[in-house]
């Protein structure tokens, strides 16, 4: 599903509505028969499904404290019958609280990933399609922000812009602009070179009718891989913003960066606290990793035959 | 061949030079004029490096626009192509001059289906869109006989095999009846039988629409079943032209007879070795200040260095050499006059 996302958000960038289809295709025929590839395909399946569903999978509202009065910071209570992955320090479900982060999760993740690859790619897009100053420009801009360690960026963008939700998503989106314009840049200018280039020219095909029909579909396998991937590292960025401090700015909103956070304290009585929703992370990290990576050999010609 | 036709490309002087900083200029064509008349076959014919191709992209106009100087006239029509401007040698490309490269494997886009790929050149210079444009594209492919052409306008290039994809690539160069085409050794990629195929095909085509061809090709074989006039090149210069059958029958230039003598012949006697022209196309000399070919040449005397041999013409023959082989020293091939492997019409034309 998050899949079919990412294709569709891939391919509404690209002109001509057939191209990339047998690639695709091809792609999705080898990636069908990939263990690796599937196991990939399940966890992001479940964890989108939990992301969809919290209301009717979670006992509890997120929010709610039904063990509210037991709770003392030496007596937690872990899993049980009652309570799968037991309760927090103020009572509340962690089961419940789990499966409702994975909306957050799933939300940061995806609206970021739009917003950098869509700035990202169109950078890109230019750069490599007018070459000249435009790219200097574009790629000094580039290099900048590249210069910044990613999640510092992101620390710094969250934190100017004050902790909320909306905060975390521009922040990690500022970190994958440099990450897609390069990665576009890049795979254009290679494909500028290739023959059918020159065997488009050599036909007066318009340099605009080349770029965006034939440059930019060759150069686009790259991106769907990165973006898959990119999933992955958002998620983990969005759970380190909402560990330090930068998420969310209701305290009341299950984020499973903040939950591992308010554990630490009580790591050595209650270790589920910690363990539950770092499992989380790690789960949805690597459904996209696995994807991903499975993905890219799938779309590389090299890897085939 | 009367010198009243109307020439349809006249090049003069066609120089191409590859500046980089902090190296030698590298001069890949030095000074090249050739002639096509309409509907004529012409033949490029020279070793990799001799600046065949070089000479293709600059009539076309196709060569990068930064480290690369071009000087010279090429003539089409009225214009000087070398000094149009973009948009209007856009609207001259694949409409007028198109070209067939060397590589079908590379030169189709491979994640863009047959069909729209065909169809772009019909948008392009014939105005046709919507069904229209796809059943002018399904004739195309017809014409150069990939069958069941509807169904395979919906292929990729990777579902067709090389010769397939080669008939696409002119199926596309021919979609406009252009009056030129420019075909950069059209049949290297291909193997032997698809070879011949696609050589018939191309004359074929080229023939029923009048189209006038320049031939750039190593292989005196294609030469021999196609070409009117034969331009021989080495490193960037023309060393002889003649039409085809003087040539073959009388090569003169020992580069010529290099050529010629190095093709296998099918009826030589078991094991009699190849007669290869020593040395590479690296071992050449500065044409300014002796003939580039001397280094390799058995025919060598004092004064092929020293001075630059100049192109001198004879009847219809144009010869750059010093010290030519004499009538007959050659011993004409019988492997390339007439060649086995290309199916040739051996006594058809009035020339």
């Amino acid at each position: 599903m998050s899949l079919a996302e990412i294709e569709a958000e891939t391919e509404s960038k690209r002109v001509g509505e057939e191209t990339g289809g047998s690639l695709g295709r091809e792609a999705w025929k080898l990636l069908r028969r990939d263990p690796v590839a599937i196991i990939g395909f399940a966890l992001i399946a479940f964890f989108v499904l939990v992301a969809l569903f919290a209301p009717l999978i979670a006992p509890y509202a997120p929010d709610a404290q039904p063990g509210a009065g037991t709770i003392t910071p030496t007596n937690i209570p872990g899993p049980s019958a009652e309570h799968w992955f037991g309760l927090d320090e103020l009572g509340r479900d962690e089961f419940s609280r789990v499966v409702y982060g994975a909306r957050q999760s799933l939300l940061v993740g995806v609206v970021s990933l739009i917003l950098g690859m869509s700035l990202g790619l169109l950078m890109g897009f230019l750069a490599g399609a007018f070459g000249g100053k435009v790219d200097t420009v574009v790629m000094r801009l580039v290099d900048v922000m590249l210069a910044i360690p990613g999640l510092l960026l992101a620390i710094a963008i969250a934190a100017m812009l004050g902790p909320s939700l909306l905060s975390v998503m521009i922040a990690i989106a500022a970190v994958n602009v440099p990450i897609f314009a390069r990665l576009l840049r890049g795979q254009m200018l290679a494909q500028r070179e290739a023959d059918y280039v020159l065997a488009a020219q050599s036909l007066g095909v318009r340099r605009r009718s080349i770029m965006l029909g034939h440059v930019l579909p060759n150069s686009v396998s790259p991106v769907i891989v990165q973006g898959t991937l990119t999933l992955a590292t958002a998620i983990i960025e969005a759970a380190a913003l909402s560990f330090l401090g930068l998420g969310s700015a209701d305290p009341g909103v299950p984020e499973w960066g903040r939950m591992l956070a308010s554990t630490q304290r009580y790591l050595a009585s209650a270790p589920h606290l910690a363990f539950f929703p770092g499992m989380a992370i790690v789960i949805a990290a690597l459904g996209f990793t696995l994807l991903g990576e499975r993905l890219r050999e799938a779309l590389d010609p090299k890897y085939r035959r | 061949m009367t010198a009243a036709t109307a020439l349809l490309l006249d090049v003069r002087d066609l120089s191409v030079t590859f500046t980089r900083r902090d190296r030698r200029d590298v001069r890949a064509v030095d000074g090249v004029s050739f002639d096509v008349r309409p509907g004529e076959t012409v033949g490029l014919v020279g070793e990799s490096g001799s600046g065949k191709s070089v000479t293709a992209l600059a009539v076309m106009g196709l060569l990068p626009d930064r480290g690369v100087r071009v000087d010279g006239q090429v003539h089409f029509d009225d214009d000087d192509l070398l000094t149009l401007p973009g948009d209007r040698m856009r609207d001259i490309r694949g409409r007028d001059i198109a070209m067939v490269f060397q590589d079908p494997m590379s030169s189709l886009n491979p994640v863009v289906p047959i069909g729209v790929q065909v169809t772009e050149v019909l948008v392009r210079h014939r105005d046709m869109h919507g069904e229209a444009a796809r059943e002018e594209a399904a004739e195309l492919l017809r014409r150069v006989g990939i069958p069941d052409p509807v169904r395979r306008l919906k292929d990729y290039p990777h579902q067709l095999s090389g010769g397939m994809r080669q008939r696409a690539l002119i199926s596309m160069a021919l979609a406009c009846r252009p009056r030129l085409l420019i075909a950069d050794e059209p049949t290297t990629a291909l193997d032997v039988t698809i070879q011949a195929q696609i050589l018939e095909l191309l004359k074929e085509l080229v023939s029923d629409s009048g189209t006038a061809l320049v031939l750039i090709t190593h292989d005196l074989g294609v030469v021999a079943g196609l070409c009117d006039t034969v331009h021989v090149m080495y490193s960037g210069r023309v060393v002889e032209s003649a039409p085809r059958r003087v040539l073959f029958a009388d090569p003169r230039h020992p580069y010529t007879g290099g050529l010629l003598g190095s093709v296998p012949r099918l009826d030589s006697p078991r094991g009699e070795p190849l007669r290869p022209i020593p040395g590479s196309p690296t071992d050449t000399l500065p044409w300014a200040d002796a003939c580039a070919f001397a280094p390799r040449c058995a025919h060598r005397i004092g004064a092929c260095t020293g001075q630059a041999p100049a192109l001198e013409v004879t009847g219809d023959r144009s010869l750059r050499c010093v010290n030519p082989l004499a009538e007959g020293e050659a011993s004409p091939n019988p492997a390339v006059a007439p060649p086995a492997s290309v199916a040739p019409e051996p006594e058809e034309e009035p020339t």
